[in-house]
Protein backbone atom coordinates (compact mmCIF):
# COMPACT_ATOMS: atom_id res chain seq x y z
CA UNK A 1 0.00 0.00 0.00
CA UNK A 2 1.56 3.66 -0.95
CA UNK A 3 2.12 5.92 2.27
CA UNK A 4 -0.07 8.62 3.55
CA UNK A 5 0.94 12.11 1.45
CA UNK A 6 2.70 14.32 3.87
CA UNK A 7 0.58 17.11 2.88
CA UNK A 8 -2.65 17.54 1.10
CA UNK A 9 -4.58 19.80 -0.46
CA UNK A 10 -7.91 19.02 -1.14
CA UNK A 11 -10.75 21.29 -3.27
CA UNK A 12 -9.25 24.74 -1.95
CA UNK A 13 -11.26 28.00 -3.15
CA UNK A 14 -10.05 31.09 -2.36
CA UNK A 15 -11.01 34.86 -3.73
CA UNK A 16 -9.36 37.95 -3.70
CA UNK A 17 -12.76 40.08 -4.05
CA UNK A 18 -14.33 39.15 -7.49
CA UNK A 19 -11.06 37.62 -8.85
CA UNK A 20 -11.19 33.75 -7.97
CA UNK A 21 -7.29 32.63 -7.45
CA UNK A 22 -7.91 28.75 -6.53
CA UNK A 23 -11.31 27.09 -7.41
CA UNK A 24 -11.38 23.04 -6.33
CA UNK A 25 -7.80 22.76 -6.58
CA UNK A 26 -6.11 19.50 -5.01
CA UNK A 27 -3.10 18.56 -4.84
CA UNK A 28 -0.84 15.81 -2.80
CA UNK A 29 3.23 15.17 -1.79
CA UNK A 30 4.64 12.51 -0.29
CA UNK A 31 7.97 12.62 2.03
CA UNK A 32 10.83 13.17 -0.02
CA UNK A 33 9.07 14.43 -3.34
CA UNK A 34 9.93 16.82 -5.77
CA UNK A 35 6.40 18.01 -6.90
CA UNK A 36 6.53 20.72 -9.56
CA UNK A 37 3.63 23.08 -9.53
CA UNK A 38 3.53 24.28 -13.07
CA UNK A 39 1.31 27.23 -15.04
CA UNK A 40 1.13 30.31 -16.43
CA UNK A 41 1.66 33.57 -14.46
CA UNK A 42 -1.35 34.30 -12.55
CA UNK A 43 -2.65 31.01 -12.79
CA UNK A 44 -2.94 30.60 -9.03
CA UNK A 45 0.51 28.10 -8.66
CA UNK A 46 1.94 30.53 -6.17
CA UNK A 47 -1.38 31.20 -4.85
CA UNK A 48 -1.53 27.15 -4.12
CA UNK A 49 2.12 27.52 -2.24
CA UNK A 50 0.88 30.05 -0.13
CA UNK A 51 -1.66 28.04 1.37
CA UNK A 52 0.31 24.50 1.12
CA UNK A 53 2.35 26.53 3.48
CA UNK A 54 -0.39 27.79 5.77
CA UNK A 55 1.10 31.53 4.76
CA UNK A 56 -2.48 32.06 3.18
CA UNK A 57 -6.16 30.82 4.33
CA UNK A 58 -8.21 29.28 1.66
CA UNK A 59 -12.19 30.64 1.79
CA UNK A 60 -12.94 26.67 1.40
CA UNK A 61 -10.99 23.48 1.72
CA UNK A 62 -7.90 21.54 3.69
CA UNK A 63 -4.73 21.97 4.15
CA UNK A 64 -3.34 18.68 5.96
CA UNK A 65 -0.08 17.90 6.98
CA UNK A 66 1.14 14.60 8.62
CA UNK A 67 -2.38 13.88 9.81
CA UNK A 68 -2.78 17.40 10.87
CA UNK A 69 -5.87 20.15 9.89
CA UNK A 70 -3.64 23.20 9.15
CA UNK A 71 -6.43 24.99 8.09
CA UNK A 72 -7.79 24.65 11.76
CA UNK A 73 -4.68 26.01 13.44
CA UNK A 74 -4.16 29.00 15.20
CA UNK A 75 -2.25 31.49 14.06
CA UNK A 76 0.56 30.73 16.36
CA UNK A 77 0.71 27.17 16.17
CA UNK A 78 0.95 27.34 12.21
CA UNK A 79 3.81 30.07 12.57
CA UNK A 80 5.53 27.71 14.90
CA UNK A 81 4.80 25.06 12.39
CA UNK A 82 6.17 26.88 9.78
CA UNK A 83 8.98 27.51 11.67
CA UNK A 84 9.94 24.40 13.00
CA UNK A 85 9.10 21.91 10.09
CA UNK A 86 9.13 24.27 6.99
CA UNK A 87 11.58 25.95 4.76
CA UNK A 88 11.14 27.91 2.09
CA UNK A 89 13.09 29.68 -0.87
CA UNK A 90 12.12 32.66 -3.11
CA UNK A 91 12.98 34.46 -6.28
CA UNK A 92 15.47 37.24 -4.37
CA UNK A 93 15.65 39.42 -1.89
CA UNK A 94 14.90 37.28 1.19
CA UNK A 95 18.52 37.72 3.16
CA UNK A 96 19.27 40.15 5.45
CA UNK A 97 21.51 42.50 3.75
CA UNK A 98 22.97 43.70 7.05
CA UNK A 99 24.27 39.86 7.91
CA UNK A 100 26.91 38.22 6.21
CA UNK A 101 25.79 35.27 4.38
CA UNK A 102 27.21 32.53 7.54
CA UNK A 103 24.88 34.98 10.01
CA UNK A 104 22.11 34.47 7.27
CA UNK A 105 22.29 30.54 7.08
CA UNK A 106 22.26 30.51 11.07
CA UNK A 107 19.39 33.00 11.56
CA UNK A 108 16.46 30.01 11.79
CA UNK A 109 18.99 27.89 14.39
CA UNK A 110 19.66 31.34 16.35
CA UNK A 111 15.96 32.00 16.52
CA UNK A 112 15.28 27.82 17.46
CA UNK A 113 17.10 28.82 20.30
CA UNK A 114 20.57 27.07 19.38
CA UNK A 115 24.05 28.68 20.64
CA UNK A 116 25.59 31.22 18.46
CA UNK A 117 28.85 28.33 18.12
CA UNK A 118 26.32 25.50 17.11
CA UNK A 119 24.40 27.08 14.68
CA UNK A 120 27.63 28.67 12.74
CA UNK A 121 28.99 25.18 12.65
CA UNK A 122 25.89 23.84 10.90
CA UNK A 123 25.66 27.04 9.19
CA UNK A 124 29.42 26.27 7.50
CA UNK A 125 28.79 23.14 6.71
CA UNK A 126 25.62 23.76 4.94
CA UNK A 127 27.48 26.35 3.08
CA UNK A 128 30.09 23.66 2.45
CA UNK A 129 27.02 21.39 1.14
CA UNK A 130 26.16 24.59 -1.33
CA UNK A 131 29.60 25.14 -2.90
CA UNK A 132 29.08 28.72 -1.27
CA UNK A 133 32.19 28.83 1.54
CA UNK A 134 33.88 31.27 0.20
CA UNK A 135 31.00 34.12 0.32
CA UNK A 136 30.55 32.62 4.36
CA UNK A 137 31.63 35.92 5.64
CA UNK A 138 30.37 38.54 2.82
CA UNK A 139 27.08 40.32 2.30
CA UNK A 140 24.53 39.15 0.57
CA UNK A 141 25.21 41.90 -1.81
CA UNK A 142 29.07 41.15 -2.39
CA UNK A 143 27.86 37.44 -3.97
CA UNK A 144 26.63 37.06 -6.92
CA UNK A 145 22.79 36.37 -7.80
CA UNK A 146 23.99 32.76 -8.58
CA UNK A 147 25.47 32.62 -5.05
CA UNK A 148 23.11 34.59 -2.89
CA UNK A 149 20.40 31.59 -4.32
CA UNK A 150 22.60 28.75 -2.99
CA UNK A 151 23.03 30.90 0.03
CA UNK A 152 19.36 31.09 0.22
CA UNK A 153 19.20 27.33 -0.35
CA UNK A 154 20.80 26.54 2.68
CA UNK A 155 18.89 29.21 4.82
CA UNK A 156 16.10 26.91 4.01
CA UNK A 157 17.68 23.34 4.67
CA UNK A 158 19.68 24.39 7.65
CA UNK A 159 16.48 23.58 9.83
CA UNK A 160 16.10 19.86 8.39
CA UNK A 161 12.22 20.77 7.56
CA UNK A 162 10.32 18.48 6.55
CA UNK A 163 9.14 20.62 3.50
CA UNK A 164 10.64 23.01 1.34
CA UNK A 165 8.81 25.51 -0.57
CA UNK A 166 10.58 27.19 -3.16
CA UNK A 167 8.67 29.98 -5.70
CA UNK A 168 10.75 30.21 -8.75
CA UNK A 169 13.81 29.86 -7.07
CA UNK A 170 16.19 30.06 -10.62
CA UNK A 171 13.93 32.76 -11.75
CA UNK A 172 16.60 35.75 -11.57
CA UNK A 173 19.21 33.53 -12.62
CA UNK A 174 20.73 32.54 -15.90
CA UNK A 175 20.55 28.82 -17.66
CA UNK A 176 23.60 27.63 -16.39
CA UNK A 177 23.17 29.19 -12.36
CA UNK A 178 19.91 27.90 -12.30
CA UNK A 179 20.97 24.65 -13.06
CA UNK A 180 23.29 24.38 -10.77
CA UNK A 181 21.02 25.86 -7.60
CA UNK A 182 19.07 23.33 -8.76
CA UNK A 183 21.18 20.29 -8.61
CA UNK A 184 22.50 21.31 -5.29
CA UNK A 185 19.15 22.09 -3.81
CA UNK A 186 17.62 18.88 -5.23
CA UNK A 187 20.67 16.76 -4.07
CA UNK A 188 20.43 18.22 -0.60
CA UNK A 189 16.30 17.97 -0.23
CA UNK A 190 16.66 14.51 -1.15
CA UNK A 191 20.15 13.74 1.46
CA UNK A 192 17.60 14.96 4.36
CA UNK A 193 14.63 12.81 2.40
CA UNK A 194 13.05 16.37 3.06
CA UNK A 195 9.62 17.10 0.63
CA UNK A 196 9.75 20.40 -2.05
CA UNK A 197 6.84 22.04 -3.81
CA UNK A 198 8.40 23.91 -6.09
CA UNK A 199 7.12 26.83 -8.32
CA UNK A 200 8.10 27.16 -11.79
CA UNK A 201 7.09 28.21 -15.62
CA UNK A 202 10.30 26.89 -16.71
CA UNK A 203 10.00 23.14 -18.29
CA UNK A 204 14.16 22.76 -17.41
CA UNK A 205 13.66 23.41 -13.73
CA UNK A 206 10.75 21.32 -13.44
CA UNK A 207 12.05 18.33 -15.10
CA UNK A 208 14.00 18.54 -11.53
CA UNK A 209 10.59 17.13 -9.89
CA UNK A 210 9.45 13.74 -9.47
CA UNK A 211 5.74 14.81 -10.53
CA UNK A 212 3.97 17.92 -11.99
CA UNK A 213 0.74 19.26 -11.58
CA UNK A 214 -0.43 21.88 -14.24
CA UNK A 215 -2.66 24.86 -12.92
CA UNK A 216 -4.73 26.71 -15.25
CA UNK A 217 -7.21 29.60 -13.93
CA UNK A 218 -6.69 28.50 -10.28
CA UNK A 219 -7.49 24.36 -11.14
CA UNK A 220 -5.39 21.97 -11.12
CA UNK A 221 -4.62 19.40 -13.83
CA UNK A 222 -4.45 15.87 -13.12
CA UNK A 223 -1.14 14.93 -12.88
CA UNK A 224 -2.01 10.71 -13.55
CA UNK A 225 0.00 11.31 -16.85
CA UNK A 226 3.35 11.70 -14.98
CA UNK A 227 2.63 8.61 -13.22
CA UNK B 1 5.06 22.58 -46.13
CA UNK B 2 2.40 20.08 -45.87
CA UNK B 3 1.03 20.27 -42.01
CA UNK B 4 0.01 16.81 -41.66
CA UNK B 5 2.77 13.84 -41.71
CA UNK B 6 1.86 11.17 -43.43
CA UNK B 7 1.49 9.15 -40.39
CA UNK B 8 -1.55 11.19 -39.66
CA UNK B 9 -3.42 11.34 -42.56
CA UNK B 10 -5.89 8.51 -41.75
CA UNK B 11 -6.72 10.16 -38.38
CA UNK B 12 -7.52 13.22 -39.74
CA UNK B 13 -9.80 12.08 -42.16
CA UNK B 14 -11.45 9.97 -39.60
CA UNK B 15 -11.52 13.01 -37.22
CA UNK B 16 -13.37 14.94 -40.08
CA UNK B 17 -15.99 12.27 -40.51
CA UNK B 18 -17.26 12.48 -36.98
CA UNK B 19 -18.74 15.26 -38.08
CA UNK B 20 -21.12 13.82 -40.28
CA UNK B 21 -20.53 11.58 -43.93
CA UNK B 22 -18.87 12.84 -46.82
CA UNK B 23 -17.77 12.08 -50.41
CA UNK B 24 -14.09 11.74 -50.76
CA UNK B 25 -14.16 15.02 -52.87
CA UNK B 26 -15.13 16.80 -49.80
CA UNK B 27 -13.29 15.27 -47.20
CA UNK B 28 -10.62 16.45 -49.64
CA UNK B 29 -11.18 20.07 -49.64
CA UNK B 30 -11.91 20.18 -46.24
CA UNK B 31 -8.72 18.54 -45.44
CA UNK B 32 -6.77 20.91 -47.73
CA UNK B 33 -8.53 23.86 -45.96
CA UNK B 34 -7.56 23.11 -42.24
CA UNK B 35 -4.01 21.12 -42.80
CA UNK B 36 -3.03 21.43 -46.61
CA UNK B 37 -1.86 24.57 -46.13
CA UNK B 38 0.30 25.01 -49.76
CA UNK B 39 0.87 21.43 -50.37
CA UNK B 40 -2.76 19.92 -50.82
CA UNK B 41 -3.61 16.29 -50.49
CA UNK B 42 -3.25 14.50 -53.80
CA UNK B 43 -6.99 12.36 -54.84
CA UNK B 44 -5.12 9.64 -55.25
CA UNK B 45 -4.09 9.85 -51.77
CA UNK B 46 -7.19 10.66 -50.32
CA UNK B 47 -8.86 7.30 -52.12
CA UNK B 48 -5.97 4.73 -50.85
CA UNK B 49 -6.13 5.97 -47.48
CA UNK B 50 -10.20 5.58 -47.48
CA UNK B 51 -9.53 2.25 -48.97
CA UNK B 52 -7.57 1.46 -45.83
CA UNK B 53 -9.90 3.06 -43.40
CA UNK B 54 -12.63 1.07 -44.89
CA UNK B 55 -10.78 -2.26 -44.75
CA UNK B 56 -9.31 -1.66 -41.17
CA UNK B 57 -13.40 -1.40 -40.39
CA UNK B 58 -13.17 2.05 -39.28
CA UNK B 59 -15.10 3.87 -42.18
CA UNK B 60 -18.19 2.32 -44.19
CA UNK B 61 -19.53 3.44 -47.65
CA UNK B 62 -23.25 4.53 -47.43
CA UNK B 63 -24.07 5.09 -51.17
CA UNK B 64 -25.69 2.68 -53.46
CA UNK B 65 -23.08 -0.64 -54.40
CA UNK B 66 -22.25 0.08 -58.25
CA UNK B 67 -21.33 3.65 -57.99
CA UNK B 68 -18.08 5.00 -58.65
CA UNK B 69 -15.46 5.95 -56.50
CA UNK B 70 -16.29 9.61 -56.60
CA UNK B 71 -19.72 8.91 -55.66
CA UNK B 72 -19.21 6.94 -52.49
CA UNK B 73 -20.17 8.55 -49.09
CA UNK B 74 -18.04 7.40 -46.34
CA UNK B 75 -19.66 7.45 -42.98
CA UNK B 76 -17.18 6.86 -40.06
CA UNK B 77 -17.89 3.90 -37.57
CA UNK B 78 -17.81 3.46 -34.12
CA UNK B 79 -14.45 1.29 -34.17
CA UNK B 80 -13.05 4.35 -36.25
CA UNK B 81 -14.77 6.91 -33.28
CA UNK B 82 -12.70 4.74 -30.78
CA UNK B 83 -9.53 5.22 -33.13
CA UNK B 84 -9.76 8.76 -33.07
CA UNK B 85 -10.48 9.15 -29.47
CA UNK B 86 -7.35 6.91 -28.72
CA UNK B 87 -4.87 8.92 -30.93
CA UNK B 88 -6.37 11.90 -29.18
CA UNK B 89 -5.87 10.55 -25.94
CA UNK B 90 -2.00 9.30 -26.49
CA UNK B 91 0.61 11.54 -26.61
CA UNK B 92 2.97 11.73 -29.83
CA UNK B 93 7.05 10.36 -29.00
CA UNK B 94 8.95 13.69 -28.45
CA UNK B 95 10.83 14.90 -31.24
CA UNK B 96 11.41 17.95 -33.56
CA UNK B 97 8.65 19.43 -35.97
CA UNK B 98 5.94 17.93 -33.74
CA UNK B 99 4.51 20.78 -33.86
CA UNK B 100 2.67 20.10 -37.18
CA UNK B 101 0.93 16.80 -35.83
CA UNK B 102 0.03 18.27 -32.34
CA UNK B 103 -1.42 21.29 -34.30
CA UNK B 104 -3.59 18.36 -36.06
CA UNK B 105 -4.73 16.90 -33.11
CA UNK B 106 -5.64 19.71 -31.13
CA UNK B 107 -8.30 21.49 -33.92
CA UNK B 108 -9.83 17.91 -34.31
CA UNK B 109 -9.97 17.65 -30.83
CA UNK B 110 -11.83 21.22 -30.95
CA UNK B 111 -13.99 19.76 -34.19
CA UNK B 112 -14.66 16.34 -32.70
CA UNK B 113 -15.61 17.68 -29.10
CA UNK B 114 -12.86 16.00 -26.86
CA UNK B 115 -11.18 18.19 -24.73
CA UNK B 116 -8.39 20.30 -26.23
CA UNK B 117 -6.57 20.89 -23.17
CA UNK B 118 -6.57 17.18 -22.70
CA UNK B 119 -4.19 16.61 -25.46
CA UNK B 120 -1.81 19.33 -24.55
CA UNK B 121 -1.77 18.22 -21.08
CA UNK B 122 -1.15 14.51 -21.93
CA UNK B 123 1.65 15.94 -24.46
CA UNK B 124 3.35 18.17 -21.74
CA UNK B 125 4.03 15.22 -19.53
CA UNK B 126 5.32 12.91 -22.14
CA UNK B 127 8.02 15.59 -22.95
CA UNK B 128 8.47 16.24 -18.97
CA UNK B 129 9.18 12.65 -18.56
CA UNK B 130 12.01 12.78 -21.24
CA UNK B 131 13.43 15.87 -19.98
CA UNK B 132 13.59 14.82 -16.27
CA UNK B 133 15.47 11.15 -18.14
CA UNK B 134 17.68 13.75 -20.16
CA UNK B 135 18.48 15.90 -17.11
CA UNK B 136 19.47 13.33 -14.91
CA UNK B 137 21.66 11.45 -17.47
CA UNK B 138 23.08 14.80 -18.61
CA UNK B 139 23.63 15.46 -14.41
CA UNK B 140 25.38 11.76 -14.26
CA UNK B 141 27.47 12.41 -17.79
CA UNK B 142 30.76 13.46 -19.01
CA UNK B 143 30.85 16.95 -21.36
CA UNK B 144 29.89 15.53 -23.97
CA UNK B 145 26.57 13.92 -22.21
CA UNK B 146 26.08 17.25 -20.97
CA UNK B 147 26.16 19.19 -24.09
CA UNK B 148 24.07 16.48 -26.16
CA UNK B 149 21.68 16.05 -23.77
CA UNK B 150 21.37 20.56 -23.39
CA UNK B 151 20.36 20.58 -26.93
CA UNK B 152 18.00 17.68 -27.18
CA UNK B 153 16.52 19.39 -23.51
CA UNK B 154 16.25 23.43 -25.19
CA UNK B 155 14.12 22.06 -27.72
CA UNK B 156 11.96 19.96 -25.88
CA UNK B 157 11.56 23.28 -23.77
CA UNK B 158 10.85 25.40 -27.02
CA UNK B 159 8.14 22.53 -27.88
CA UNK B 160 6.71 23.14 -24.29
CA UNK B 161 6.21 26.27 -24.72
CA UNK B 162 4.24 26.17 -27.78
CA UNK B 163 2.11 23.86 -25.48
CA UNK B 164 1.84 26.15 -23.08
CA UNK B 165 0.90 29.06 -25.50
CA UNK B 166 -1.49 27.13 -27.44
CA UNK B 167 -3.35 26.51 -24.29
CA UNK B 168 -3.54 29.96 -23.42
CA UNK B 169 -4.99 30.56 -27.17
CA UNK B 170 -7.49 27.59 -26.83
CA UNK B 171 -10.74 29.35 -26.36
CA UNK B 172 -9.83 31.27 -29.57
CA UNK B 173 -8.60 28.54 -31.40
CA UNK B 174 -11.95 26.66 -30.94
CA UNK B 175 -14.05 29.86 -31.89
CA UNK B 176 -12.08 29.49 -35.38
CA UNK B 177 -12.04 25.92 -35.82
CA UNK B 178 -16.30 25.87 -35.14
CA UNK B 179 -17.14 28.79 -36.88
Amino acid sequence: MAPEPLLTAENLHLSFGTATALDSASVEVHAGEVLALMGPSGSGKSTLLHCLAGILHPDQGRVTYAGRDLTAMHDDERSALRRSEFGFVFQFGQLVPELTCLENVALPLRLGGASRRAAQRSAAAWLERLEVSDVAHKRPGQASGGQEQRVAVARALVTRPRVVFADEPTGALDTLNGERVMQLFVAAARETAAAVVLVTHEPRVAAYSDHEAVVRDGRVRTREYAR
Amino acid sequence: MCIVLGMSVGHALLGLLEGGPRHGYDLKRSYDERFGQDRPLAYGQVYSTLARLLRNGLVEVESEPGAGPERKKYAITDAGVSDVAGWLAQPEKPEPYLQSTLYTKVVLALLTGHDAADVLDAQRAEHLRLMRELTRRRDGGDLADQLICDHALFHLEADLRWLEVTAARIQQLAAQVRA
